[in-house]
């Protein structure tokens, strides 16, 4: 089922009512002891989205005070948002909060330090594989999984395939979102190209895409697509190219290397005519490449998160107002095959206060707490709770809606396996992205590409 | 001898004090006087190098002690082609960058030696690559090797020599060449510097000598200079030779090892492997795989420091 065929028939927000509800909030705050009427005027979420009779809490230990590392934020109205919301669970609670950040490829080395000498924070909020790399060093968190997905209209599909354990059997992390990619493009030069530049009229198919992206290059202006060791960028448009196509890295049992198969030979030779559409140069971009080829209009088209949108929206007005977002069109798989960061929080064992751990991520996911965060957040973290779909930063500005369903979209990283020490090593070793590269830019053939991909992720898995 | 035979009763009168015994024992206070270093040393230093070579024979991840693998680790990595891949840069990357940095380093301390107006403050500017943390000038190198916006190539083309772009990090042999250069530009310093305090110490009467002898400037360099720097000179081509094997910010920052592992050095790929990818003990044995080559660096200083 589509997440929209069951929000829309939920009362709509509008703007004015979200900004009534926001400052109701901010006086509740204020007031400290929230009262029933301004607690319903605060709630973020339409009435029937959700079931709000359904309640739990977790007696907080006494003395208890938390520990929290997490990813620094991708926009500045994100940590103020998530240090207020800590505050009123230290008010609610007593319990205080002590918050640690780091950019968010630093937060997984912390985390292993943290899992390896059993000291170190309580929570953290953490990228794909994480939970899985130490399951048994946590504290389930079956009980509070199952309330928010029962709760909020159930979880996508994709945030129990990252947030349970197989080999514990239990929830070891509670999803929290991702922080989406799309197309981020030109509209005048799509125009230009003879395209429809309106992000619902944008190719659908990758063979219209493939057109698309020809007639902006030979109208002189070419597209970008990461392809050095871009971890957010180049992961994700590679993993969607080798998907769409059908193919995948391993199968379900998490043994039996796939890749060597004709849909990942398709994969790669379309990748090949799309890589004549691009600007040189892209086989060492990392991260911040395509942003500034974006913003500096050397590309008419790239792969990112919504933030080239708002760095134009502050520093170039004229390509804020020219530039549009879509989602991947669909290859020979006839489905959304995407990958995106995806976050979750998780609690290490040697915590002293579990209870109190538990109850700070049940408070930060529950309405209004968590939909006025990631409201804050503008767009950059979709939501991984169907019931969350029809929050205000989703209505704000049409040009962020492509990202809303973003986790609705996505595959684990490690389809068709699940997620664990194998499929995290594969994606620290970029073993599908230097295949991409290698393939595209001629480096090796595609079969050499493939080969070469298959041997490494057999000593990976077999090991 | 009468005062020595009355001092020796006069003590042993006095209370067997252990400690007070201890310390008149000259071996017994030399061992206290040193176990402290010794300690810091065993704690901070052997502990955790012993700790990273036992992980190197163990097959432990994040999370997981491991056990004993023997040499599996290492025989895995031999087979690895990204593993040997790693080791041909390593190579590379520190030949070619420690020689040019000692060629071009000596003629800097060569120059500057010189007596000339401003001296101090060339001698103070020459030290600023080396003084600027690298996290920061590795940043302002992935500025002038970005594909679209590299200074280098925006310069060559306003002068008409280039008309594409440069791909200077997405070309394998490129981006080798590119990562050498900044390290060079590194490392100067580092060798000047430590060649100009050389120069400072030999004796200007040789000079003289020599031209009495009538020695031209060559002559001078290479049968003066040369033969009396040359200690210092092992030594610190030594010590950048360490760390240049060593090196990790300057390349992960500008490629992170890529494009498609073609400049990992053992530092990045053993951080891959072992903290991202988790799989410590073969992280572990990459980081073995130096040991070698720096305890021969090591004892080729030790050499040259006692002849000193």
């Amino acid at each position: 089922m589509h997440p929209e065929d069951r929000e829309n028939t939920a009362g709509g927000l509008t703007r004015r009512r979200f900004l009534q509800a926001g400052v109701a909030g901010l006086t509740g705050l204020a007031l400290s002891s929230v009262s029933g009427w301004l607690k319903q005027a605060a709630a973020q979420l339409p009435p029937g989205s959700y079931n709000p009779q359904l309640q739990l809490s977790f007696p907080v230990e006494p003395g208890a005070s938390l520990r929290i590392l997490r990813w620094s934020q991708f926009v500045s109205t994100d940590q103020p948002e998530y240090e207020r919301m800590a505050q009123q669970f230290t008010r609610r609670t007593g319990v205080p909060v002590r918050l640690e950040y780091e950019a968010w490829p630093d937060v997984q080395p912390k985390a292993a330090a943290a899992a390896n000498v059993g000291a170190g924070p309580d929570i953290v909020l953490g990228f794909f594989d994480e939970p899985h790399l130490w399951p048994d060093k946590l504290v389930p968190v079956t009980d509070l999984a199952e309330y928010l997905g029962r709760k909020y209209g159930g979880w996508f599909p994709v945030a129990p395939q990252y947030g349970y354990s197989n080999q514990v059997g239990q929830w070891i992390g509670v999803p929290i979102g991702a922080p989406g990619s799309c197309l981020n493009y030109r509209m005048s030069w799509v125009k230009e190209a003879g395209f429809d530049p309106d992000p619902a009229s944008f190719p659908k198919t990758t063979d219209e895409f493939l057109r698309l992206c020809r007639a902006l290059k030979t109208r002189g202006h070419p597209t970008g697509f990461a392809l050095g060791k871009a971890v957010g960028d180049a992961n994700s448009w590679c993993h969607w190219l080798l998907w769409t196509f059908g193919a995948h890295a391993v199968a379900p049992d998490n043994k039996t290397i796939t890749l060597n198969a004709p849909e990942t030979v398709n994969a790669l030779e379309y990748g090949r005519q799309l890589f004549e559409t691009m600007i040189p140069g892209v086989a060492g971009w990392l991260d911040p490449n395509n942003n500034r080829a974006f913003l500096a209009g050397e590309v008419a088209l790239t792969n990112n998160g919504i933030s080239i949108y708002f760095a134009a929206k502050n520093d170039f007005p004229e390509i804020a107002g020219d530039m549009n977002h879509a989602v991947y069109p669909q290859g020979s798989a006839g489905r959304p095959t995407e990958l995106h960061l995806f976050s979750q929080a998780y609690v290490f064992k040697y915590t002293k206060y579990p209870n109190a751990a538990k109850e700070f991520l049940r408070f930060t996911m529950e309405d209004p707490q968590y939909p006025r965060w990631i409201n804050a957040m503008l767009g950059y973290v979709s939501h991984p709770l169907r019931a969350f779909t029809n929050l205000a930063v989703w209505r704000s500005d049409p040009k962020a809606v492509p990202f809303r369903d973003a986790v609705a979209r996505m595959l684990p990283h490690s389809y068709q396996g699940t997620p664990g020490p194998k499929s995290a090593r594969a994606l620290s070793e970029f073993v599908i992205v230097d295949m991409v590269a290698d393939a595209l830019t001629g480096r090796r053939s595609v079969r050499e590409a493939i080969l070469a991909a298959e041997s490494r992720l057999k000593r990976i898995y077999e090991a | 001898m009468a005062g020595i035979e009355a001092t020796v009763p006069a003590r042993a009168r006095r209370p067997a004090d252990l400690i007070g015994r201890i310390l008149e024992n000259p071996h017994a206070l030399g061992v206290l006087m040193v176990t402290p270093a010794v300690l810091i040393l065993a704690i901070f230093l052997a502990y955790p190098f012993g700790l990273g070579v036992w992980l190197g024979f163990t097959n432990a991840t994040i999370g997981q002690a491991g056990h004993f693998v023997g040499l599996g680790n290492f025989r895995y990595l031999l087979g690895d082609s990204v593993f040997r891949l790693a080791v041909l840069n390593t190579i590379l990357y520190a030949a070619s960058a420690v020689v040019c940095k000692l060629l071009l380093g000596m003629l800097l301390a060569l120059l500057v030696n010189r007596e000339f107006r401003g001296k101090r403050i060339v001698r103070a500017i020459m030290l600023l690559p080396w003084i600027v943390p690298t996290s920061l000038s590795a940043l302002v190198f992935y500025w002038i090797y970005d594909p679209t916006f590299s200074v280098i190539t925006w310069a060559l083309r306003r002068i008409g020599l280039a008309h594409g772009f440069i791909n200077y990090l997405g070309d394998p042999n490129l981006a080798r060449a590119s990562l050498i250069a900044a390290n060079i530009w590194r490392g100067i310093p580092f060798f000047a510097i430590g060649l100009l305090a050389g120069l400072q110490t030999v004796s200007t009467t040789l000079y003289e000598a020599a031209e009495i002898d009538g020695a031209g400037p060559w002559q001078k360099f290479w049968f003066v200079t040369w033969p009396l720097l040359l200690p210092l000179t092992v030594v610190v081509t030594v010590f950048s030779t360490i760390m240049t094997v060593g090196d990790f910010q300057l390349i992960w920052i500008i490629t992170r090892g890529g494009p498609a592992n073609a400049t990992h050095l053992f530092g990045t790929l053993a951080y891959q492997r072992a903290i991202q990818g988790g799989f410590i003990g073969e992280g572990a044995a990459i980081s073995a795989f130096v040991l070698p080559v720096l305890v021969g660096a090591v004892l080729v200083s030790f050499h040259y420091l006692r002849r000193e």
